[in-house]
Parts: C-alpha cells; structure tokens; sequence
C-alpha cells in the first residue's frame, strides 16, 4: 500500500538524518543523566531521601528531556521546506505526521530506556521497580512524544518558540507524569500496578488515535 | 445583626473581605479593561482621520 | 452545511457579521447588566446577611458563595473556549474566534479568583495558605492551560493564524481536563490519604444554597457582559479600515 510505504519512507529518512547527527541525538541523554545528577547534589545524598524521591526524580528529568528534544521534531523540516512538501503530498497527513513522531520517539523516548538502569542505581532504586520503570518509560515516552508534537506543530512557526512550548506542553503531561511516577512509586513500595500502567496504555492508545490530526491541523496552520 | 457585627464576620473578616475584594477587583478590571481600551483605541482613530483629511 | 435549515444559517450569518453584532451587542449590554446587578445584589444579600452561621466553620464558609461559581465558571468558559474552537476550525466563522480569544482573560480571571479565594478560606480551615488539595491543584493546572492559550494567541503574529491555532489548542485542552481531574484526584488519595478536603460540599441547607446559586447565575451573566465587551474590542482592532467602523467613527464625532 503507498500510504504505509510513504509512513515508513518518512521514518527510514527521519532515523537516517538523525544518524547523520548523532552528536546532537545524544543532547537529550545526556541532560536526563544530568538532571538526574543535580537531585543529589541539591538535596544531599541521604539514601533514604533519594530513595523516596527517586520515580519523581527520573520522571520530571524524562518530561524536561523530552520536551528538550521536541523541538527537532517539525524545525529542521519547517526550515527547509520539506515539511511544505510533506503537506502538498497526496497522502493522508495525519499518517505521515504520525510516522514523524514515531521516528522522533525511537531516536529521543527509546534511548532513555537505555540509562534508566544507570539513574535507578544512582538514586537507589529498589531493584523490584526496575521493570515497571522500564514498562512506564516504554508506555509513556511515545505519549510524550504524541502529546509534544501537538505543541510544536504550533510554535514551528514561531522564532523563539522554545519557551512557549514548555508552557503549553508541560500542563498537559501533568496526567502522564502522575501515572508513570505514581506507578513506580507502587512498585518501589511492592504493590501492585496494574491499573496505573492500563492507564498509561489506554491514554497512548488513544493519543495515537487522536493526537496526529490536531497536529497536522496546527501544521498547515504554521506553514502558511 | 448590627453592621459592626457584620463586618467583623465572626472573626473571620481577614478571610472573608480580602476574598470578596480580590473578586471585585479582578472582575472590575475584566469589564474595565476592554472598555477603556476601545476608547484609546477610537482616539486613536479620530486622530488619524483628521491627519487623512487634511491632507 | 446543507443539514442546518436555511433560515437559521440566514439568522447566524446576519448575526455573525461584524457591525451586526457590534449593534446587537450595545442593546443587550445595559439589560445583562441590569440583571447582573440584580442577581449580585440578591445573592450577597442573602449570602452575606441572610444565610446562617456555619456550625462548622463559622462565617469563614461565606467565602462559598465567591469560591465555588468562580470555579465553576472557570471549567464553564474553558468548556466555551472549546466549542467556539470548534466552530472557528469548522467553519471559519470570524465571530467564533473573536469570541473565543475574547473569553480567554475572563476565564483566566475566575481561574485566579478561585485559587485565591481557595488558599483564602484554606487559611482559616488548614491553617496554612496552600495545600495540594485535588481541586485547588486542578484549577492551578486549568490557570496554567488559560496562561498558554493567552501567550500562544499573542505570540503569533497573523491574527487569523492565531485564532486558528488557539482553537486548536482549546480542543486539546478540553479534551485533556477531565484527564487531568481525574489523574489528579487519584494522585491526592495516594499522597495524602489524612487529608480529606475541607472544602467538601457539606450537606448544605437552603438558606445557604439559594444564595449560591444566585451567585452562581450572576456570575454566567457576568461572563456574558464581560465577553461581549472584550468581543466589541477586539472586532473593532481586527477592522479598523472597514467602512462600518469609519462610519461609526463619524457618527461619534
């Protein structure tokens, strides 16, 4: 079918200019892993203290890395005119803004996967949490990047959008962070936390549903 | 129930007014606001009307 | 549109139009305002001097009848927003944007008025200004929401454009509210499970709801003068060189 080769055409060009960048790619892992290194030296290094804060920490540094990569995710292509191109072409847009977002999830939400481990042991993680962090962060970080992409498709346009972004994006992943921390949290304490990560589930399902064609509304908007 | 008893609001009148005042206050500028601002803004209009006219 | 009967199209399109709408807003406005008034003076009439002396809080409870319509007409405006959004986005109505940007200060205002309000009666109750109870977190979340509808429709230069993506934005937005209640509400039986919210609808006596309501009443009447006015302004900024603006430039000379 064209319109799932045009899907996967945008994600093979998206990941391919991404390799190309690969100093710029690993910005975002290394504000998180630094973010993360900041808690301690606040706060002072009392185990106990971290050990009771470490989801929320790990949370609010993965939603200020992400919203840090958001905005690669329509600038270079605004600037120079490919994502014109994308709007005039004859495929659905929602599809081929979806499949944006899923290259942007793979290149900024999936590596943060990968130094989870690292902070979890940093903060003193219980061990037991280690894989509802890494389930919340497999569910949540997608949901970022769909919500995030709504936001930037509206200040694309803008010179100094930055700023502007966070203010709008930041409120709406308020439900994200209280699920995805809250969950790890449970599981830090032994409970259970089966609801939570249905939530998260059923929230990314329906992002995906629902969230590329608000953001491919926004982006004929900015372009014209 | 005596005014003084009134404004005194159960000793709770620190609570109560600033409350009511803040409601006022914003409210008013909400309506203010707007109206003033369109009476700048016909001024303005005025203005550049006679400067057109007399050219 | 072919579903909408004609006459009612012919109705919404005569209204719509700007200097329409200007007149028909200057005829309503000293009416809303009489009935605003009224109401206003009957609900703190009652509230202020008729209602009853809490058992429980004592008169600090009077803070109510501020308190709970402001934060109803904060969701109420949000909820406005939204569906003038959407008739912006579908039909491209100019009067709907106008609307909606108009409606973004007031909703912001009442926002601001119940977080106030709320830490004000707090203080008395919790003996603290602020605790992260559901609501008062909900409606600092919702204050947050208006703040970036308000710097995203001035951000943007082209006014249209603006409009455009501020309707955009409110959808989301709506779509993202009862989200945020309820993950919040979740998220304070987690936290705080000694808390139970003071701010709590007490089985509340009639004397003391009639008042409430009548507030609440005039506060939507209220919404209404005030977003007409800040709609009379902005339809006035968007046309200052069409002929009916220039006409009326003449007529108050």
């Amino acid at each position: 079918m064209p319109l799932i080769r045009a899907f996967l055409a945008i994600i093979r060009r998206d990941l391919l200019l991404a390799f190309r960048r690969r100093a710029e790619m690993a910005n975002p892992l290394f504000f998180f892993v630094l973010v993360v290194t900041l808690f301690p030296l606040a706060i002072g290094a009392q185990p106990n203290l971290l050990q009771a804060m470490a989801p929320g920490v790990i949370w609010v540094s993965a939603l200020l890395a992400t919203l840090l990569s958001l905005d690669s995710l329509f600038r270079s292509d605004f600037e120079d005119g490919s994502l014109e191109q994308m709007l005039l072409s004859p495929h659905a847009l929602s599809v081929l803004v979806l499949g944006k977002i899923v290259a942007h999830w793979l290149v900024s939400g999936l590596p943060l996967l990968l130094v989870a481990p690292l902070l979890a042991l940093f903060l003193g993680l219980p061990e037991q949490a280690m894989g509802t962090l890494w389930l919340t962060l497999i569910l949540a970080t997608p949901l970022l990047s769909l919500i995030g992409a709504i936001g930037v498709a509206l200040t694309v346009g803008l010179r100094r959008g930055g700023m502007l972004l966070s203010l709008l994006v930041l409120p709406l992943y308020v439900p994200v962070l209280i699920f995805a921390s809250g969950a790890v949290d449970r599981a830090a304490g032994g409970l259970p936390v089966g609801a939570q990560l249905n939530i998260l589930l059923a929230m990314l399902l329906a992002a995906l549903a629902l969230a590329p064609l608000p953001t491919s509304i926004a982006l004929k908007m900015s372009v014209n | 129930m005596s005014w003084e008893s009134f404004w005194y609001m159960g000793g709770y009148a620190a609570y109560v007014w600033p409350a009511y005042g803040v409601t006022a206050l914003v409210l008013a500028a909400n309506l203010v606001w707007p109206v003033w601002q369109r009476k700048q803004l016909f001024r303005q209009l005025a203005i550049k009307q006679k400067r057109a006219q007399s050219k | 549109m072919s579903w909408i009967p004609a006459p009612v199209s012919r109705f919404f399109h005569r209204t719509s139009s700007p200097p329409h709408f200007y007149a028909l807003a200057d005829r309503f406005i000293p009416w809303l305002t009489a009935i605003f008034l009224l109401l206003l003076g009957a609900g703190l009439y009652g509230g202020l001097y008729l209602a009853p002396t809490d058992y429980q809080q004592g008169d600090s409870y009077r803070i109510i009848y501020i308190h709970v319509p402001a934060a109803w007409m904060s969701l109420f405006v949000y909820v406005m927003m939204a569906i003038m959004g959407g008739i912006a986005l579908v039909w491209r109505m100019k009067l709907a944007e106008v609307m909606l940007i108009s409606s973004a200060p007031i909703g912001a205002g009442f926002t601001f008025v119940a977080l106030v309000t709320g830490s004000l009666w707090g203080k008395p109750m919790w003996g603290t200004w602020w605790v992260w109870d559901a609501r008062l977190t909900s409606e600092l979340i919702l204050l947050f929401l208006y703040l970036g509808v308000i710097s995203l429709y001035g951000a943007i230069e082209d006014k249209r454009s603006a409009a455009r993506a501020v309707s955009i934005l409110a959808l989301v937005g709506v779509v993202n509210i009862p989200i945020i209640h309820y993950s919040v509400e979740w998220w304070n039986t987690l936290h705080q499970p000694a808390t139970v919210s003071k701010l709590d609808k007490p089985s509340i006596h009639i004397t003391m709801l009639v008042p409430l309501l009548l507030m609440a009443i005039a506060f939507k009447f209220y919404y209404l003068i005030a977003v007409l006015q800040a709609a009379k302004l902005e339809l006035l900024k968007r046309e200052t060189s069409s002929q009916w603006v220039k006409n009326m430039l003449e007529k108050q000379a």
